[in-house]
């Protein structure tokens, strides 16, 4: 950490500001279509990180690539880093399954396995041998997700005969058991209805103080509910393809009220999305 | 404000008419009812004959006695019965895994691969051969080279005939498990092996059990790749306190035609029981294969 000198006593008193994932992102390519460039997105702990802009602008390909998800894409290729835990997770010799542990993913489209809700949630557990009680850790997971009071009684019942919202949260709860470093979430409500979208942003306010989030969302009102941080992303048309590149980022309060960019400006007043 | 009255306007009816259009939709309809009809008489007037001629037969010791020799009365089939399980057993346990291991790499491993394309096409051409061809197939590695008919000869020939069902049914069974779920398994971290293992392969397992089965179900019934594979035995494969498979092994299907055409009043009847029981097999096994195929993910 910041070695103490002189003159940072003499600086007004600043907030501790970790920042968890720190990510570099110069250029993102699919095959010969860059995707993103130039865009520093630091991650900070505790805290929830929104990613707006316009659909097609890369929020999907930027969080993709914090946990590695788009090695599986064919012609993936990324110029940058993303230091996480003192280590660059594009590093030499990094495996990008063990990247995946420590940092969880929740999908746009709920996606419990076909198999019992305990099951589900037990998944990673499993997966990492985990020595300790898994019941117990079902049981915390659940409740960490708000779900535990609603399926206690029918835990071997399977995960996909639940609503879309419990689903969601399902995913949410197999996400946080292993208890990862951080939670990638990519517009976890957009299939949703408004009383389950409202659950789960709750949810995620709870969330953030054991957890880091990022958050993609394609709605305003919900950045602004729930994220500290707001990063926009817009797209770059010019030469003829369709770059997207982070616009600006800073707390969300300032990025809805008093936005630096012009860009930015317009897209919260809705003039082009 | 005064009101104004609406002129009364003709409301169009909502209600069904016959006009030439349905007409000729019922009457494509009713066709088609009729013609669903024709497809399902083979198979209940194949069961009526069945069980008015077969039926009667049908007891305990049909099921559990050694075939007759020329003019003896009763005996049974019993190890005909016993042969047809342990040949399917045989091709099963080959047919099984290597068809689904197939699969895997068909659906996963290298879908667009050269040996996938020669794979995929070797199976689909596989499928419409003609089934005594896989008794040559098994006559000429297993038969010449061991130097006896013999229930492992059986099982191969109905193992060739069982591959190509497995391999393509499982691959279809393991392309319908949803993107969105493989990506949630490999967002937990998981390996490539371990999405297949632990996701995949139980996540299509209904799908793929309803192929196996009927993969069984269709070489339970084949005669011809047996006549010179598995040939035929008055004896049980299991005799004198021990399981020798290297004989000649009797089968339902071998023993229907076998006797089928004998002079004999006796060995007719076991014929139409023999075919009573393997039809009610092939029936029960695609029941089951109906009831794994109805479990959704
Ligand atoms: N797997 C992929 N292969 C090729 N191009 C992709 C892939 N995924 C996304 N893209 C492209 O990258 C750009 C950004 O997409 P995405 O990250 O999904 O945007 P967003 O999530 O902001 O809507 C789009 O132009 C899209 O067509
Ligand atoms: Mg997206």
């Amino acid at each position: 950490m910041n070695s103490m000198t002189q003159d940072a006593v003499a600086q007004p008193p600043m907030t501790e500001k970790t920042v968890v994932m720190d990510c570099k992102l110069d250029k993102i390519f699919y095959g010969n279509f860059m995707a993103v460039r130039d865009s520093h997105v630091p991650i900070e702990k505790n805290k929830i990180t929104g990613f707006i802009g316009p659909s097609g602008c890369g929020k999907s390909t930027v969080l993709r690539s914090l946990n590695r998800m788009n090695d599986l894409v064919e012609g993936f290729r990324f110029d940058g880093h993303v230091h996480f835990l003192g280590q660059d997770v594009y590093g030499k010799g990094v495996d990008p399954v063990v990247v995946r542990r420590y940092i969880g993913m929740v999908f746009q489209q709920p996606n419990p396995f076909a198999m019992s809700i305990f099951d589900n949630v037990a998944f990673g557990l499993r997966l990492n041998r985990y020595k300790g009680d898994i019941g117990d850790r079902v049981k915390g997971a659940l409740q960490g997700a708000a779900l535990w009071e609603e399926v206690k009684d029918k835990l071997k019942v399977s995960g996909q005969a639940l609503s879309g919202g419990q689903q969601q949260r399902l995913c949410i709860a197999r996400a946080i058991a292993t208890e990862p470093e951080v939670l990638l979430m990519d517009e976890p409500c957009s299939a949703l209805d408004p009383i389950a979208t409202r659950r789960v942003e709750e949810l995620m306010v709870e969330l953030k103080q054991k957890f880091t989030i990022a958050l993609v969302t394609h709605n305003m009102q919900q950045a602004i509910r729930v994220a500290d941080t707001t990063a926009f992303f817009s797209v770059d048309i010019s030469e003829g393809t369709r770059t997207g590149y982070l616009v600006e980022m800073g707390p969300t309060d300032q990025i809805f009220g008093e936005p630096r960019e012009k860009l930015t400006r317009e897209y919260i007043n809705g003039e082009f999305s | 404000m005064n009101a104004r009255v609406l002129a009364p306007v003709a409301v169009p009816s909502l209600q069904h008419k016959m006009e030439g259009r349905s007409l000729f939709s019922v009457a494509l309809s009713g066709l088609a009812w009729v013609c669903a009809l024709l497809a399902s008489v083979p198979l209940l007037s194949v069961l009526y004959l069945l069980i008015t001629r077969g039926g009667a037969r049908l007891s305990m010791e049909v099921l559990t006695e050694l075939p007759p020799a020329g003019f003896e009365m009763g005996g049974g089939f019993g190890n005909a019965l016993a042969g047809t399980f342990v040949m399917v057993g045989i091709a099963a346990l080959i047919a099984i895994p290597v068809g689904i291991m197939a699969a895997i790499f068909l659906a996963e491993l290298g879908p667009s691969s050269k040996m996938a394309n020669i794979a995929r096409f070797s199976a689909k051409t596989l499928t419409g051969l003609p089934s005594i061809l896989a008794g040559v197939f098994a006559y000429a590695i297993v038969v010449l080279t061991t130097g006896t008919y013999s229930a492992p000869a059986g099982g191969v020939a109905l193992a060739v005939l069982m591959l190509p069902i497995v391999v393509l049914t499982a691959e279809e069974a393991i392309k319908m498990v949803p993107k969105i779920m493989k990506d949630a398994a490999y967002g937990m971290g998981c390996t490539r092996s371990q999405v297949i293992w632990k996701v995949i392969l139980p996540t299509g397992l209904p799908a793929i059990l309803t192929g196996v089965m009927l993969a069984v179900a269709r070489a339970a019934g084949e005669t011809a790749p047996l006549l010179f594979t598995a040939l035929f035995s008055n004896y049980w494969l299991y005799q004198d306190g021990k399981l020798d498979l290297m004989n000649p092994t009797a089968s339902l299907a071998v023993l229907i035609y076998n006797f089928s055409g004998m002079p004999f009043e006796n060995q007719i009847e076991l014929a139409w029981a023999a075919s009573l029981v393997l039809v009610l097999i092939v029936l029960v096994i695609n029941v089951v294969s109906r009831y794994f195929g109805r479990q959704k993910f």
